[in-house]
């Protein structure tokens, strides 16, 4: 008897799904490593929602904060080009107006009006830069500190637009010759990607501080913002303390406490 | 067939011209690649083993770097536990790179015999950079 139309489809689609099948089954079991899992360290130090105060009257002078930037910059590679045009930083100083717009006010004590203050990431609970990144190179992690992804990063430079605190740096030019003495331990930058303060995910992850918190002296603590017994939140139940323009709602993670007066007291 | 010697000439030459590539290099096949995995951290090992066995490492080690990465960078999950249950620290750096401290004559010898160029020391601090 010959084949009829209506079999012949029958077997050749139960053929087929047969066929499709195995191979998907193939690929999955292909895809993943025997039996193989990934943990977090041990020794990670864990937060719900990391947070830094900077504590301006203990950074008496600039090169307080001087060493600050180094002892980051020397961690995370960060290249030196020599020219402000092309500069690349993870934490830099500002001035208190250009801090923090639109709370200054003409007759500021000198002490606040002349202090450079240290500014980086702000590490926001609503980070304007994470909305706009096309690729989710730039993402907050559970534990709030927003980090960037460089393998995924393109370039475009979005994100540098939408933080409104000049956090982000953008790779002209290859940044590897101008880094004067390479961190073997941590990776360097290409061309063509941003970068920024990352709060010390690696350090965290070995139980370390974060490098700059390490050469600060104590003048900024570093903690869990959602543990009422954690430093921070002492510190931040005990003073005045004021963030980079919370007007704009992105929820910044670091607070400055703004004393100012001992040196002319 | 009007001019058809020309046209067959023609054919014949363009011919020739196309398999140009592929005549010139008939018998002279680039040899195989073999990578290097004596370094003296690997030859102090007591098992020399990497972090999954030899023949997952040859076909999947892009997956598992891929996967390593997204842990490591995504979840800060900094530990792998194999298949065997021995765990090693999630690093380019500081685990592939400490018994492959050779990645010109490990990771090159392969990726170039199969034009692949792995952009990783872009970044990554290869064995050259390390003190």
């Amino acid at each position: 008897m010959s084949v009829t139309r209506r079999r012949f489809l029958k077997l050749g689609l139960t053929t087929l799904a047969g066929i499709g099948g195995a191979m998907a089954l193939d690929g999955f079991w292909r895809g993943s490593a025997e039996a193989s899992e990934v943990l977090t360290d041990q020794k990670a130090l864990k937060a719900k929602h990391w947070a830094m105060v900077i504590d301006s009257d203990r950074l008496k002078s600039a090169e307080n904060v001087q060493r600050m930037i180094d002892a980051c910059h020397r961690t995370h590679n960060v290249p030196d080009f020599g020219n402000s045009k092309d500069e690349i930083k993870w934490m830099g100083t500002e001035t208190y107006e250009h801090a923090f717009p639109g709370q200054e006010n003409g007759y500021l004590n000198e002490g606040i009006k002349e202090k450079l203050f240290p500014v980086l990431c702000n590490h926001c609970e609503n980070p304007a830069c994470v909305r706009v990144c096309p690729t989710q190179a730039t993402f907050k992690r559970p534990d709030g500190i927003v980090a960037m992804d460089y393998h995924r990063c393109i370039g475009c430079r979005f994100c540098m637009a939408a933080c409104a605190f000049g956090a982000r740096s953008f790779n002209f030019r290859d940044p590897r010759p101008f880094i004067k003495q390479v961190n073997p331990d941590f990776p360097t930058r290409t061309k063509g990607v941003v970068e920024k303060c990352n709060f010390c995910v690696e350090r965290l992850e070995k139980g370390l501080p974060p490098a700059c918190v390490e050469a600060s002296n104590g003048a900024l603590i570093f903690g869990d913002l959602d543990d009422p017994n954690s430093e921070v939140r002492q510190v931040l139940a005990t003073h005045y303390s004021i963030r980079r323009k919370p007007e704009l709602g992105t929820e910044p993670s670091v607070y400055y406490l703004i004393g100012g007066g001992e040196e002319h007291a | 067939m009007y001019k058809g010697g020309r046209i067959i000439a023609g054919l014949l030459l363009f011919a020739c011209l196309a398999l140009m590539p592929f005549l010139i290099n008939i018998g002279k096949a680039a040899a195989k690649p073999s990578p290097q995995v004596n370094t003296p951290f690997i030859q102090q090992l007591t098992t020399q083993t990497c972090v999954e066995s030899a023949a997952f490492m040859k076909t999947e080690h892009m997956q598992l770097l891929n996967q390593w990465r997204d842990a490591a960078l995504r979840d800060g999950k900094t530990v792998y536990v194999n298949s065997q249950g021995q765990s090693f620290p999630i690093s380019l750096e500081n685990s592939c790179l400490k018994c492959h401290s050779n990645p010109q004559q490990f990771c090159n010898t392969c990726h170039t015999y199969a034009a692949v160029k792995p952009y990783c020391w872009d970044c990554h601090n290869q064995g050259g950079t390390r003190q």
